[in-house]
């Protein structure tokens, strides 16, 4: 690296100094972000910069924690910047270093390592600390007694989880943001968890009496305890945690705390060096201290009488701060942020904008809730502005309000337009028309024009820009929108990535042309595939979709079968866990099972000690936890078929029980739905095929949003329905035809998955397939048979069912390959 | 692995113990070791867990000389242990197969 490029010679021959030293205490989000900004506006150059953190890491997305918490996430997925930046950038971290003094008339700063750094330009970002209210029993001396707990950081996040793997009641004091985040995070550790609110309601910063009452019951409906209009007074127990005891006398049990009750700036620091500290750092529109060699930015810094708890203004305020410390804008001035927010609540989102309750008799307020579906909307209005608006449970309207509550932009005639999308939906505001400050991504803090620039600066993807802006990587509320803006960025300006639209990315083919060629240049491989159509580049990522179209063209018999270009999945005939074990969803055709199979399964359970047996979404059961060495074995002493659980291929037919033993049943769906599961299992399809059969139109096996479904209707009946879906994507079936008996069921259904395997892109499920090709083409093809092709379909159908092969009982008795089930192979030494 | 630490060959067995294209897992003196098996020829060998959060190499895809791991689709080149999607790296170790048909991998003593 070069240095010192400004301590060169003037032409006037005076020396300048060489770079200045720039420090920074506190590696959190404000602090990091500030000296991204920095290096943004070419500070490397200006500044030999020194981090002082506390917390022994680099720096993370602290936001991201509950997930943490709740082992969703690894402390590693959530960090921003890891220690390797900080060397690449020349930055200096003194990661678990706590500055404890600041010598301002030396322009010095002293850490509890004993270290110390001189500074020319000093920046305080030590952000807040939780605030334990005095509650009896909480301390124990220096800090809070065990089992009881504060939510701030990675190692609390460790310290709860640990502890709580030992308790079985939790309770959070406090039931705002920071509680509900932390109640989230320990509901999967498996306690039942309590929170306590003293004030009425659960986000009382946030929310009105209706919405907090709302959330609450959303939060019951999972599980959660809620116990508002609580104060905490004591914390009872003596060498361990055995409740709080309550202003009211009474009293909770449980044998841990999270104390979650508010937080408190790290001011003293700054104050003990003499400078202005009220509620926080005192700081002006340039993020100064009245020293005007020192910033503050973040939750520790109070400006214009405001000091914020979220992370959308500090964003805001890094970059005034930034561009005033390097020079590049010196009259860059923040003006206080209004506090839009974009909030995920145990995965409730939430949005809040401006005032949440009238504060003027003529204020006018439009009030929608729906306690049933958790959602709840306020929109309050004065002069014909929006100044307020709060969305529970449905946040689909917040571009737009922002829009309104931003720009102050006149309201729409009819008022019902800002709640809900009447008709045709005008009121979304396209992304071109967004201004290019609005902020898009609000756990990274990247705006609208952030994410264009980037995109027609040529990240090339999605994934690319997501990659370099961060926006989506957090919790992923605003993915959509970062999809539709790097769209309409790249417009038509950049050419489309034609890779889009093949198959498999390495083979620069669209499906219809791939198959041609397959099949002219007869290529029974995925390595021949390469080798003739791919320059004879193996792309690993092509060759589970390559696998699969070649068994669906050539069938399994006549195929040079590759066994390394499937997935470990499909090479093991189960589903690959987070452990690297495997779970073992036997076949029970329609959900339909007898005492004999379970008690197999039992048994299968007892003697290869089986962690969790789960009955499944599917109508079937799991064995989750199995080794790979045990898989044969566990197979063999089943004695069952395969469900096929693991690949891309049909999956389960659901039932119900129907004419049988239903009162309303106009149609034997048990017959059916075992009939259909016993034709079609295991057809390998570009994507999973998951089916079910109601006998009435009360659709208790869900038959209208599976891939194909079969639903019985008065006069021995049955419509089919296709492309339905409820897993990521929820979309009801269309009706595909109505037929009399099993037989055409059995038929038409066939026939429209034989089309779909021959026609879907990989990993395409019939609920893209069925709105991209349209129902009433399909209906011409498959129903009316137009093309004159139904007879092949159904022919090429009975060929893939007579060619099944099932693959647990034969590879058991026979591995194909060295080793196929083996454990890691132990060498004595 | 630094040239300081001395390092020694083991012989992992018969190369047929891998079939071709895929990988297996090794344990050997303390090192748990994933040996591919290349379409192209020869072999590599790596760490057997991923380092993003402890994915079995061994069960990965195998393509452009790299593995895919096969929970996240991390991916590292074989031949350098460069994370080509993903933050960390991965340990190499050279890996050949001898005169008798032998897997012989090169590890730290
Ligand atoms: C076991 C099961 C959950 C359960 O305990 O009930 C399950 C487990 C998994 N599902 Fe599922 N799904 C299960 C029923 C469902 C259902 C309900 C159903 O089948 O009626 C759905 C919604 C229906 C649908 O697919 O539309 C469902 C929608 C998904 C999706 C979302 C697919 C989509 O495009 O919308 C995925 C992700 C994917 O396919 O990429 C997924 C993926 C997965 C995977 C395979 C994730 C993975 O790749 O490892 C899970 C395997 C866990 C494991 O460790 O073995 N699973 N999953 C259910 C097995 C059913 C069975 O007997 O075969
Ligand atoms: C669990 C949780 C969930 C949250 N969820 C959201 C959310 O969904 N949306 C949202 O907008 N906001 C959320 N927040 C708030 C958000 O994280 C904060 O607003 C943001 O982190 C503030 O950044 P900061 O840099 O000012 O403070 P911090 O991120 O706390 O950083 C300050 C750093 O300075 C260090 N430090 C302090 N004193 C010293 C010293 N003397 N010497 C050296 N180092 C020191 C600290 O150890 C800390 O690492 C959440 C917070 C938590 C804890
Ligand atoms: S919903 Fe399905 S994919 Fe998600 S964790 Fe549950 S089983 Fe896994
Ligand atoms: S464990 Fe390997 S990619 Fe996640």
């Amino acid at each position: 690296m070069t240095t010192a490029q400004l301590g060169d010679i003037r032409e006037d021959g005076s020396a300048t100094a060489t770079r200045r030293k720039l420090v920074v205490i506190g590696n959190g989000m404000a602090g990091a972000r500030t000296v991204e900004e920095i290096l943004a506006r070419g500070g490397g150059e200006l500044f030999d910069i020194t981090v002082f953190g506390d917390e022994p890491y680099g720096n993370y997305n602290r936001i991201l924690l509950s997930g943490v918490l709740s082992g969703q996430s690894d402390a590693t997925d959530i960090f921003i910047n890891p220690l390797d930046w900080y060397a690449d950038n020349d930055i200096e971290l003194r990661a678990g270093a706590r500055v404890n003094h600041v010598d301002r008339e030396a322009h010095l700063v002293h850490a509890d390592d004993g270290s110390c750094a001189p500074y020319d330009k000093l920046i305080v970002a030590t952000g807040s600390r939780p605030f334990v209210p005095p509650i009896d029993g909480v301390m124990n001396g220096h800090g809070p007694r065990p089992g009881i707990f504060v939510f701030r950081t990675i190692d609390d996040c460790s310290a709860i989880a640990h502890y709580a793997q030992s308790c079985s009641r939790a309770a959070v004091i406090g039931g705002g943001l920071l509680g509900l985040e932390a109640a989230r995070g320990l509901l999967s550790h498996g306690v039942e968890v309590h929170v306590v609110e003293a004030g009425p309601h659960l986000m009382g910063q946030q929310l009105d009496a209706q919405g907090g009452r709302i959330l609450a019951r959303t939060l019951r409906e999972m599980g959660i305890g809620v116990h508002c209009g609580a104060a905490t007074t004591a914390i009872t127990g003596d060498d361990h945690v055995t409740g709080l005891t309550f202003k009211d006398g009474t009293h909770l049990a449980c044998d841990m705390v999270v104390v979650a009750a508010g937080i408190r700036p790290n001011a003293e620091l700054a104050a003990a060096c003499g400078l202005d500290v009220e509620r926080a750092v005192v700081v002006d529109d340039q993020m100064r201290t009245q020293d005007p060699d020192v910033y503050a930015v973040g939750e520790c810094a109070q400006h214009r009488n405001m000091v914020y708890g979220l992370v959308a203004p500090l964003w805001e305020q890094a970059e005034v701060l930034a561009d005033h410390i390097t020079g590049t804008d010196l009259s860059a001035a923040y003006e206080g942020s209004k506090l839009a927010t974009k909030l995920k609540v145990m995965g409730v989102e939430l949005a809040v904008m401006g005032i949440k309750e009238p504060e003027h008799d003529d204020d006018e307020v439009l009030q929608f809730s729906e306690p049933q579906r958790g959602v709840y909307k306020t929109v309050i209005l004065r002069d014909g502005r929006l100044v307020g608006a709060t969305l529970l449970g449905d946040v689909s309207k917040v571009s737009y309000l922002t829009q309104l509550f931003d720009k102050g932009t006149p309201l729409p005639e009819d008022r019902l337009e800002l709640m809900f999308d009447l008709g045709a939906p005008v009121a979304a505001v396209p992304v071109g028309a967004l201004p290019d400050d609005t902020q898009i991504c609000n756990c990274n803090g990247v705006s609208k024009g952030d994410i264009a620039r980037c995109a027609s600066g040529g990240a090339l993807s999605v994934g690319a820009v997501m990659k370099a802006t961060r926006a989506g990587t957090g919790c992923g509320s605003c993915k959509a929108q970062v999809e539709e803006i790097v769209t309409w960025a790249a417009g038509g300006d950049l050419v489309e990535d034609p890779s889009a639209h093949y198959y498999v990315p390495g083979v620069p083919f669209p499906k219809a042309e791939l198959v041609e060629q397959i099949r002219r240049l007869d290529l029974r491989s995925a390595s021949e595939v390469f080798d003739a159509l791919a320059g004879g580049r193996d792309d690993p990522a092509s060759k589970m979709g390559l696998t699969s179209l070649l068994r669906t063209i050539w069938g399994p018999d006549e195929l040079g079968d590759e066994r390394d270009a499937r997935y470990i999945n499909d090479r093991v005939h189960a589903n690959i866990q987070r452990d690297g074990t495997f779970s073992v969803v036997p076949g029970i055709s329609g959900g339909v099972t007898s005492a004999d199979q379970l008690r197999r399964i039992a048994d299968v359970a007892d003697k290869y000690a089986v962690p969790m047996i789960k009955i499944t979404g599917g109508q079937r059961i799991d064995l989750l936890g199995i080794t790979k060495e045990d898989l044969p074995r566990v197979w063999k002493d089943l004695g069952m078929r395969s469900g096929h659980a693991y690949g891309k291929s049909f999956r389960t037919v659901k039932s119900c029980v129907g004419t049988d033993f239903c009162r309303f049943g106009v149609g034997d769906a048990i017959s059916l739905g075992v009939e259909m599961e016993d034709r079609f299992k295991g057809l390998e399809a570009p994507a999973k095929l998951k089916l079910a059969v109601a006998g009435c139109p009360r659709n208790c096996s869900e038959a209208m949003v599976k891939d194909v479904g079969a639903v019985a209707v008065e006069g021995g009946r049955w419509e089919i329905y296709v492309g339905g879906a409820a897993g990521a994507h929820v979309r009801k079936g269309d009706v595909l035809c109505t037929v009399d008996s099993h037989e055409e069921v059995l038929q038409i259904t066939g026939r429209f998955m034989q089309y779909y395997r021959e026609h879907a892109r990989w990993l395409e499920r019939t609920y893209a397939f069925v709105p991209r090709i349209g129902l009433d083409e399909l209906r011409a093809i498959v129903v009316d048979d137009r093309d004159g092709i139904a007879a092949r379909l159904d022919a090429e159908m009975q060929r893939t069912i007579d060619e099944y092969v099932e693959p647990w009982q034969t590879e058991a008795a026979a591995p194909v390959t060295a080793n196929q089930f083996a454990a890691p192979i132990a060498m004595s030494v | 692995m630094s040239s300081t630490e001395s390092l020694v060959e083991r012989s992992l067995g018969p190369i047929g113990q891998i079939p071709l294209g895929e990988g297996r897992a090794f344990h050997v003196a303390d090192h748990h070791i994933a040996v591919f098996r290349l379409r192209e020829g020869g072999l590599a060998a790596t760490q057997a867990d991923c380092p993003h959060r402890g994915g079995p190499l061994a069960d990965g895809i195998v393509g452009q000389n790299s593995v895919v791991c096969p929970l996240h689709a991390q991916r590292f080149a074989l031949a350098t242990g460069l994370a080509e999607v993903g933050d960390c790296d991965i340990s190499v170790y050279p890996c050949r197969i001898d005169a008798k048909g032998d897997i012989v991998v090169t590890i730290p003593a």
